[in-house]
């Protein structure tokens, strides 16, 4: 392979001149593409395509784990109805991207299993596609039964439709139907011409997760306006997305916990969040560090005295975390239900194209803070955490262990910033940006892989906006999980992933 | 049992004992104040940096139902704009909560605005069903943790239940989205009444930050009384549990 197919760049860099990808012949596209995600050590990050004059432009940003580049492909396609040959025959895990442009532009896909809807954007290509007609799989049999959950569901959650095919108690097929939680965040950020907008856009992308999209968003903007975050912010971005890490853990063990009836995994757990998310509101005034992460700058910036909070809150609950996560995970009850349960295998992992906590707890090391580095990460060493088996314990126990490794980092981090000149200034909303470039943004948030990336126009606007939440890939890992389990396990099943509906309907 | 134990006796008591008067971080960004008399062109500069545009250009007054709470007023205008941490900001009516320049804090909760049915049925018990229509999931959080060791709503008989039919009223959290707002109409046409309708968080009050989206369609919280309205990005446990002891007058 040689440079002139495809463009490489790293994560959080200069952004692309959009007329420096090379267009490449569909077909030898195909060919490049699939031989590259054909290898254990490359994923797709985003395949999207946007209109370029009468037509389609297509851009797929594969990441390269074991070099940490991300190579951009790029192919055209004219104003007529022709189809292209899908990949999902040969590379199933971008049977989603094919489905989401599919969707968007009506482009069809030949030999695609199944086109079916991803989100219902109200820009839509077919307009007669609505929640109410969505194409379920059914099966038919005299034993068989199908149960329909939500979208308004028992708990405080957000809303999806699951379409379980059942046998008994036994599930054979689990559909998931999202969708109902789209708000066209996309279209928002590139409509406005407001910074501020944006970032408050970017935080609400997913609530649970506003650290980490707010730095995806953070780190595409100062990318395409050429500013280099200076050290002690990269540090502080750090360990704001390390606190959001640990304090989501806890509150999902506590969650998991509930699920199985173990009340006092459940107190104890909930008690020890309520102590993180209250730091990173004494840092920033929000529970959820809404406020925190701006381009440009900060208007929390880190101080001595907020370092010594969370460094005390932090090793009070490592310790208290510790002693309960012993008792949770020996307890015959709570291990009869999450040990071999909800299995998803490395082979379906990497079928799925699973990313972040779902990867690491099939073996595979995807974990972009080691991968593809940003921010600080860049000059401090991380060991993604790994479990093997793949079932609701091994989720759980990442949970655990990836708490006490966040408190580790975040340790270091501080040692590191305390040493260092403070050169945090205010947050700048103005940033020109960079014309006619693309730019690629990666954030491992506390559930995985989150990915923005920002085309600008000849003029310096934003053009095209992307968001890739790691939900997207993950949920249909969660529906191979489900299957030929008990249904009353699929709430244990579904808390152990924690997937994000926002994050996937945007 | 010895580990148990332990647990227990670090866990140690959880629950915050008074809910109107706990004390928050002074970060915490409730109740604003605004100076009255301030310059015409810094306000109107206020106003124009306002990313919903919570802030009238005339008047210089903040409308908390659209406020996103991100705090640039106050960085940008300190001399007019302030947030306190006063979490008490619920109010029964829309227009209360437009805060006024020359205000002392929170007016105060109208609890004449509240139907006289709602406290007799409602004051011992209360039973809701959550619905969230393109909320964040913060909101979401939020009303959870409103239940949880240490905000227990539960102690005044308020909870959230799994079926419309066991519940006393909604709580709406998001702008309502298009694509939820027949499973909205659904879920309250399937409450009995009397019930109530709360909004929670600025999405839900005034759509926040997509209002303009074509993908939200909000005809249900136009054609419905709102009972209570809890701002926030997101509302704080602390601030939903006060808008309902002072709508159910506890």
């Amino acid at each position: 392979m040689n440079g002139r197919r495809y463009l490489e760049i790293r994560n959080d860099s200069t952004p692309v001149d959009t007329t420096g990808i090379p267009v490449l012949d569909y077909s030898l596209f195909r060919e490049e593409v699939t031989a590259m995600l054909n290898r254990d050590d490359c994923h797709c990050l985003n395949y999207f395509c946007h209109p370029v004059g009468a037509g389609l432009r297509f851009i797929c940003c594969i990441a390269d784990d074991s070099s940490g580049l991300i190579r951009i492909f790029s192919h055209e396609k004219g104003d007529d109805d022709s189809a292209l040959q899908s990949l999902t025959p040969s590379c199933s895990a971008m049977h989603i991207f094919e489905r989401e442009i599919h969707e968007r532009h009506g482009v069809r896909f030949e030999g695609h299993p199944w086109l079916k809807p991803v989100r219902y954007p109200s820009y839509r290509a077919d307009k007669l596609s609505v929640m109410n007609n969505y194409p379920f799989y059914t099966m038919a049999g005299e034993a068989l039964h199908e149960v329909g959950v939500g979208p308004v569901h028992a708990g405080v959650i957000e809303p999806g439709h699951f379409r379980f095919t059942c046998n008994g108690e036994e599930v054979l097929h689990l559909e998931i139907q999202l969708g109902y939680q789209h708000r066209g965040v996309e279209s928002l950020f590139t409509e406005t011409g407001d910074g501020l907008r944006r970032v408050l856009l970017s935080e609400s992308i997913a609530g649970d997760t506003a650290v980490g999209h707010g730095l995806a968003h953070a780190q595409l903007v100062e990318s395409l306006a050429g500013f280099n975050p200076p050290g002690s912010l990269q540090v502080e971005r750090c360990i704001a997305l390390e606190l959001e890490r640990i304090a989501v853990h806890i509150g999902d063990t506590a969650a998991l916990c509930t699920d199985v009836a173990y009340q006092l995994g459940q107190v104890a757990c909930e008690a020890l969040r309520t102590m993180v998310i209250n730091t990173t509101q004494f840092w920033c005034g929000n529970r959820f560090g809404k406020g925190l992460i701006r381009p440009g700058g900060s208007n929390y910036p880190l101080t001595e005295e907020i370092t010594v909070e969370i460094l005390r809150v932090l090793e009070e609950v490592e310790r208290r975390f510790g002693n309960i996560v012993s008792c949770i995970y020996t307890l015959p009850s709570v291990l009869g239900r999450f040990e071999e349960t909800g299995t998803l295998t490395r082979q379906q992992a990497l079928a799925v194209g699973a990313v972040g906590m779902a990867a690491r707890t099939c073996g595979i090391p995807r974990d972009t803070r080691a991968t593809h580095p940003f921010q600080y990460y860049r000059q401090t060493v991380i060991n993604p955490v790994l479990q093997e088996r793949g079932d609701v314990m091994s989720r759980g126990m990442l949970r655990a262990m990836e708490v006490n490794e966040s408190v580790n980092i975040i340790r270091g981090l501080t040692g590191e910033w305390s040493k260092m000149k403070k050169e945090t200034e205010r947050p700048r909303y103005e940033l020109g940006f960079r014309p006619g470039s693309l730019a690629v943004s990666v954030v491992e948030g506390w559930r995985g892989e989150i990915c923005h990336v920002a085309v600008t126009g000849i003029n310096g606007r934003l053009v095209h906006y992307r968001i890739k939440d790691p939900s997207l890939h993950n949920w249909m890992a969660l529906a191979l999980a489900v299957r030929n389990q008990e249904i009353s396990d699929f709430p244990v099943c579904n808390k152990s992933f924690n997937l994000s509906y926002c994050g996937n309907d945007l | 049992m010895r580990k148990e134990f332990r647990i227990l006796s670090d866990h140690g008591l959880q629950y915050v004992p008074d809910l109107r008067n706990q004390p928050v971080s002074e970060r915490f960004r409730g109740m604003p104040v605004i100076t009255a008399g301030g310059e015409p062109s810094r306000i109107e500069a206020a106003a124009s940096l306002c990313p919903t545009g919570a802030i009238d250009k005339q008047t210089g007054s903040l409308d908390l139902g659209r406020c996103m709470f991100c705090n640039e007023c106050a960085l940008n205008f300190p001399e007019i704009f302030r947030f306190t941490n006063d979490y008490r900001i619920a109010a029964s009516k829309r227009e209360d909560l437009i805060v006024k320049p020359g205000n002392n804090g929170s007016p105060g909760f109208d609890g004449k605005a509240v139907r006289q049915e709602v406290r007799r049925l409602f004051k011992r018990s209360l039973k809701l069903r959550q619905v969230s229509a393109g909320g964040d999931n913060s909101c979401e959080m939020e009303l959870n943790a409103a239940g949880n060791v240490n905000f227990d709503m539960g102690r005044f008989g308020i909870e959230f239940v799994a079926s419309p039919r066991h519940a006393d009223g909604i709580v709406i959290t998001g702008p309502v989205t298009e694509n939820m707002a027949e499973a909205l109409e659904i879920t309250y046409e399937a409450t009995p009444s009397p019930k109530v309708i709360i909004l929670c968080g600025t999405d839900a009050i005034s759509g926040g930050l997509f209002a303009d989206s074509p993908a939200i369609a909000r005809d249900f919280i136009e054609k419905h009384h709102v009972d209570l309205y809890v701002p926030g990005n997101p509302a704080h446990p602390l601030t939903f549990i006060n808008g309902l002891m002072d709508m159910l007058g506890i």
